[in-house]
């Protein structure tokens, strides 16, 4: 199966035979596709099968900072989200040691809130108590850079803005299974090293990182790890060195 | 988060057996609800926060939440009451005015607690929590709002006339079960809209069949009287036991005098369609996260 299995460190994410597959609506068919099916349930549109995922086995243990690289649509975002429970496995299993959290580009948790009531928000949902969040809440501003701006709402914020708080909310947290994915490439050149940074202290902490990342310097970095995604299967998986040279020598 | 002293790490403990979990599978319910339970103050945020924005975007703020009730019970109350005003219950204003502002708390708990899952895609793909807590917040959003009402609802039904006294106090065991209700419906209302998304397009439809065919703004007791089946289907039709109880509640009438199986009906109601709202919802936790 997978690659260091130094005995004494516990698996955290197991992934098994997985496979995902996506039945998509194909919008924008061909005319002469020959689709003239009516009815409510059909309305002429054809579903795609897309496998995403053919057959990944991993196991990562508490305190791996794993890189994930591979090409655009080559299901490194897909792994990810299955790792999260967020895409359903059409095959093979998923286990994990706690509930992952995952940190996208994705939009402001809530957009028409402040920066301030977001950090409180989200932590209350990632389990913290109210006196907890509160005592982490100037950290974590400090840590996002976003002192001026706290008090406006989020829909207001760039996508690094937003990015860079969700990442110090997300990070605010021991112990975790993080995953981020792309959310350090909207940051500037001083946040990204800053949170690469943070990332090392997880991993030191024995937490466990996933970066997925098309900057290869951001993997060398930070990970100790690499899985090489392609077409849906792992083409390699090792040092990241080692596998950062053989995917860049592609 | 580094608080942790460093030399502590260093593995001295070995880990007992791995708790590893199948990811994505939703835990049992009883696990579930007290995990939806240790988020209370989630929940409770998340509707007080909601209140705060809605209102800052407002020049009038928090007077809408009464100010829009009023205004739709003003204009119902003209056309219906006045420029229709065929077969109009005694006490007019006040019996509108209840059943107004008790469906201002129905609509837009169902409204957008059918929405609380679809419209919350970047919080609930984000972070892991039970996704039972964004509905619930929706409700108590609306509960919150509803207070305001209540209290504007109380004073026009004691101007009007009608002697304040003890029994008024009824409403809160009343708004109680509403709560319950609405919850359970929100509950069902946000599982079906992801499954169907379609659905956002019919709850405006909906909530107006609602509102036309309960009776808000015409007695059904006094338009069937002579229509026993009718009258007897409308005592199960729980907005309509919650409407009558009200009105039984405030208005001095021996005509708006509430069947006290109400009180039972609207009970049975309230347990049930929460109990079936929480099990509907909680059936496809692993499903809300999802994109496809």
């Amino acid at each position: 199966m997978a690659a260091p299995t130094e005995s004494g460190r516990r698996p955290v994410v197991v992934v098994d035979d997985l496979h995902v597959e996506y039945r998509v609506l194909a919008t924008g068919k061909r005319a002469s596709s020959g689709d003239s099916r009516g009815g409510l349930l059909h309305r002429g549109r054809s579903t795609r099968t897309v496998h995403a995922l053919r057959g990944v086995d991993l196991t990562i243990h508490e305190g791996d900072s794993v890189g994930v690289i591979g090409a655009n649509g080559s299901g490194k975002s897909t792994l990810m989200r299955a790792i999260v429970g967020l895409t359903p496995a059409t095959r093979g299993t998923v286990r994990a040691a706690g509930r992952p959290s995952m940190l996208g580009v994705g939009a402001a948790l809530v957009k028409e809130l402040s920066g301030s009531r977001n950090i409180i928000l989200g932590g209350l949902a990632l389990g913290f108590s109210r006196e907890e969040i509160e005592a982490r809440h100037d950290d974590i501003v400090a840590f996002a850079g976003l002192e001026e701006f706290i008090d406006l709402p989020m829909r207001t914020y760039s996508s690094g803005m937003t990015a860079r708080l969700k990442f110090a909310l997300a990070t605010a947290r021991d112990h975790d299974i993080l995953i981020v994915d792309e959310a350090l490439a909207v940051g500037d050149k001083a946040f990204r090293k800053k949170s690469e940074r943070r990332i090392r202290e997880i991993r030191d902490d024995a937490g466990t990182v996933f970066l997925v990342s098309h900057s290869m310097k951001s993997i060398r970095d930070t990970c100790s790890r690499t899985v090489w995604v392609e077409r849906g299967r792992v083409v390699m998986d090792g040092p990241t060195d080692d596998v950062v040279d053989a995917y860049e020598a592609k | 988060m580094v608080t942790t002293d460093r030399d502590a790490l260093v593995p001295v403990t070995m880990p007992g057996p791995v708790p590893l979990t199948v990811v994505g599978g939703r835990p049992p319910l009883p696990e579930y609800l007290k995990q939806v339970w240790q988020r209370r103050s989630f929940i409770y945020a998340l509707a007080r926060f909601r209140i705060e924005a809605e209102n800052q975007q407002n020049r009038l703020g928090m007077a809408w939440v009464v100010l829009k009730p009023l205004l739709n019970a003003g204009l119902y109350g003209t056309i219906f009451g006045i420029l229709l005003s065929s077969g109009r219950p005694p006490h007019f204003v006040e019996f509108l005015v209840i059943g107004v502002f008790l469906f201002e708390f129905f609509a837009t708990s169902f409204t957008s607690g059918a929405k609380s899952i679809t419209g919350n895609t970047a919080l609930v793909q984000s972070l892991a929590f039970p996704r039972m807590a964004l509905p619930v917040a929706v409700v108590l959003q609306r509960l919150l709002q509803f207070v305001p009402m209540l209290a504007i609802m109380v004073g026009a039904v004691a101007v009007f006339g009608h002697p304040v006294s003890a029994s008024w106090l009824l409403l809160v065991p009343l708004t109680a079960l509403f709560f319950l209700f609405n919850t359970g419906l929100a509950l069902i209302a946000a599982r079906l809209t992801v499954h169907v998304r379609d659905l956002n397009n019919l709850l405006p439809f909906i909530t107006r069949i609602t509102f036309y065919t309960t009776g808000i703004f015409f007695s059904i007791e006094q338009r069937f009287a002579d229509d026993p089946l009718v009258l007897r289907v409308a005592s199960f039709v729980p907005l309509h036991e919650f409407l009558t109880l009200a009105r039984g509640i405030l208005l001095d009438d021996p005509a708006f005098e509430a069947p006290p199986e109400f009180w039972l009906y609207a009970s049975i109601w309230s347990v049930a369609v929460l109990v079936a709202g929480v099990l509907f919802f909680w059936s496809a936790e692993e499903r809300y996260g999802r994109t496809d």
